[in-house]
């Protein structure tokens, strides 16, 4: 996973609560195994009904075309667990979304794809949201993970972040790696579980001859 | 200690705690869906990586799939490469999987429970946000990202927070659990979810383990727990689930994939221990008297934006602020404008299926309401099994006849319209009462305005040709 320490960008404000998946990774009509995570950013908003691109929409206007950092309300991400609502972000290169609270499996999929998600609350969210709107894309926002501030013209903003989750952003932690240092531990449970409750190490179709047992 | 059932099915399966402070929750039953699995096949193929426990992983095809009769792999042809891949990546890796002719295939939240492949107290994951579904038999599930779906796979567990505890205590009595009135099954576990979800709000669980408990849920068939539990994420929950009782143990008995013989009764002995203690305190408790509840429907764009079925389209100034601007947008998408009754509004189409309402006993309180009648001119009605085995079933007791007769269209099973990712979708402007669970703007197709309901609903709305209450409908003719 790429690491994350610090990213300087545009600030995109898309000022909505409850922004869900559907919203941010459309499943689109025609749809392969690569799918162009690029387009499908918000590909419905970004389009009026005639197909044309939709000049009001945030990501449409020139000065946000190229956005990296997008800030936002509250439980962003809703909904399906789709990754590719968060593949579409870094395939935009947006590095750092800002909102003022995320829904959990978003929020897990961002960790696990080296985007930051900086919660900043409702308050702190508005006055944010605010200044973003103010400076309207004419200057850039740098979100320092070390430090755990966003600073931009005139403004200067710390954020809080549970450690653990800043650590394997810093440091760009392969997550299966961090796991398998207890494999040992993995193959103890189940010898545990297997002696107490031996019907969850066995997921067997009673009715087929074949016996495939438990593994070693 | 005393502790929530929540506590004693994750410190059982508490197998370490990492570096980072996370628990790692080893998983039971992992089950895959054929949208999201071959990116984790992959990841793990390009870092050297195998399938830890193929033995305990399972693998459907559900998302992609057509639902036309005499379906195969290219019907739906953005499916296709989804269907082959998944095959492929099964076959590679040793996976069982209820392919797309598969006599037991179908969603995996329905498929999991009904062939005992999930179990009470063991843990479940799915690719899926749904995956709490099977919550109804008691199990703990996780939906998850494709990222963590390669790490299940590769290491049989999550890493996860450990979430604070919420209960939802349903109290009073639904009418249908009277028993012989009228209107018994047309208020249901829907019903129950989306007046949940309307009072706490679609993020009011979001970090919530959450146990439903109460008369409510006790009563309740264990379909219909599972609904209930199938709508935990819409309110932001990622796992929810009911103790397992009796109602449980019966309803698994002799389904193929629960232990046998000697085992089963040590499991059975095991799972009635399955309880929150009695003093076991909650992060969050939310009640809910169901007593005279009417059937819900969604007005809007969000899955909290609910109504009674006799009730209209919210004045945005009875709304809290914070929802104000959410309506409006809402009014706008769904063509509605505020004080509008629900009841009456016209419909162009009709689904019922997906993982929250597929089941037999959904299929057939919707087979009674429209079994004699015919599907109102000009509206395009739908019923998708939620497996290949409901299906059957349904065959078995006519039920499908009673569709067909009646103008329904009576496909294959899969997610179908839920999300329209098999390409079964509405026409742009169409208003759709829908048994699935998401009602947002364009899942259902492009401008596609969607109301979430019950079965019932759905099935009395497909006849009336508008959204109509069930139990206004006098009892079918034969």
């Amino acid at each position: 996973m790429q690491s994350f320490t610090s990213h300087t960008g545009i600030a995109a404000p898309l000022i909505k609560d409850d922004i869900n998946t559907d919203q941010i990774a459309p499943i689109l009509h025609s749809r392969g195994l690569k799918e162009d995570y690029r387009a499908m950013l918000f590909h419905r908003a970004r389009r009026r009904e005639d197909g044309s691109e939709d000049p009001n929409f945030v990501l449409n206007k020139p000065q946000f075309r190229n956005a990296g950092i997008l800030v936002t309300g509250e439980n962003f991400g809703a909904g399906s667990s789709r990754e590719s609502a968060v593949w579409s972000m870094l395939a935009n290169g947006i590095r750092v979304i800002v909102a003022k609270s995320f829904a959990d499996i978003y929020r897990e999929n961002c960790l696990q794809n080296g985007v930051l998600p900086v919660m900043l609350g409702a308050e702190l969210g508005d006055e944010f949201i605010a200044r973003v709107v103010a400076v309207d894309g004419q200057a850039p926002f740098t979100v320092d993970l070390v430090t755990q501030r966003i600073s931009g013209p005139d403004s200067d903003v710390g954020f809080e972040i549970p450690a653990a989750d800043r650590t394997r952003l810093l440091e760009g932690l392969d997550d299966i790696g961090l796991t398998l240092k207890h494999a040992e531990e993995i193959v103890s449970w189940e010898q545990a579980a297997q002696a107490t409750q031996s019907w969850l190490q066995l997921a067997r179709d009673s009715r087929s001859s074949a016996v495939k047992g438990v593994r070693k | 200690m005393q502790r929530t059932l929540f506590d004693k099915i994750w410190d059982f399966h508490r197998v370490a705690q990492r570096a980072d402070g996370r628990d790692l929750i080893y998983i039971d039953r992992h089950v895959l869906h054929e949208l999201h699995a071959h990116h984790a096949f992959a990841q793990l193929q390009k870092q050297g990586r195998a399938v830890r426990r193929a033995d305990l992983t399972f693998a459907v095809q559900d998302h992609t799939v057509a639902t036309r009769p005499g379906r195969d792999d290219d019907t739906n042809p953005s499916g296709s490469a989804f269907i082959k891949a998944m095959r492929e990546g099964c076959r590679s890796n040793g996976i069982r999987l209820f392919d797309i002719d598969d006599p037991e295939q179908g969603i995996s939240h329905v498929v999991a429970p009904e062939l005992g492949i999930v179990l009470p107290g063991a843990t479940h994951a799915v690719p899926d946000s749904h995956a709490s579904t099977v919550g109804g038999i008691g199990a703990l599930a996780f939906g998850c990202g494709t990222s963590e779906l390669a790490h299940i796979l590769a290491t049989q567990v999550m890493a996860l927070k450990r979430p604070k505890r919420m209960r939802v205590q349903l109290d009073g009595q639904l009418p249908g659990q009277l028993g012989v009135h009228i209107s018994a099954k047309h208020v249901s576990a829907k019903d129950v979810a989306l007046r949940i979800i309307a009072e706490i709000g679609v993020a009011g669980a979001r970090g919530y383990g959450v146990e439903y408990a109460g008369a409510v849920v006790r009563a309740m068939p264990i379909e219909q727990r599972m609904t209930l539990c199938n709508l935990n994420i819409e309110m932001g929950g990622r796992s929810g689930f009911v103790a397992p009782d009796d109602m449980t143990f019966e309803w698994l008995a002799c389904r193929p994939f629960v232990p046998q013989g000697a085992a089963w009764d040590r499991a059975l002995q095991q799972w009635r221990t399955l309880t929150s203690d009695d003093d076991a305190s909650f992060d969050r408790e939310v009640r809910l008297d169901c007593t005279g509840l009417e059937p819900q429907i969604t007005w809007g764009t969000d899955p909290s934006q609910v109504v009674g079925i006799s009730g209209r389209v919210p004045d945005p100034a009875a709304l809290e602020p914070s929802r104000r601007a959410a309506a409006a947008s809402a009014f706008n998408y769904m063509g509605l404008a505020p004080g509008t009754p629900l009841l009456g509004l016209p419909v162009d189409r009709v689904f019922i299926g997906s993982c929250t309402n597929s089941r037999l006993s959904d299929l057939r309180v919707a087979a009674e309401l429209v079994r004699g009648r015919h599907v109102a001119k000009g509206v395009v009605a739908m019923v998708v099994p939620g497996s290949s085995s409901v299906k059957r079933e349904a065959e078995a007791a006519g039920l499908d006849r009673v569709f067909r007769e009646a103008g329904f269209f009576w496909g294959e099973s899969g997610c179908s319209m839920c999300a329209g990712g098999n390409g079964d979708r509405g026409q742009p402007g169409e208003r759709c009462v829908s048994t699935t669970n998401r009602n947002f703007e364009n899942r259902q197709g492009p401008k596609v305005r969607t109301h979430l309901a019950s079965p019932a609903t759905a099935a009395a709305s497909a006849i009336a040709g508008s959204i109509a209450d069930a139990r206004q409908l006098a009892p079918g003719m034969a």
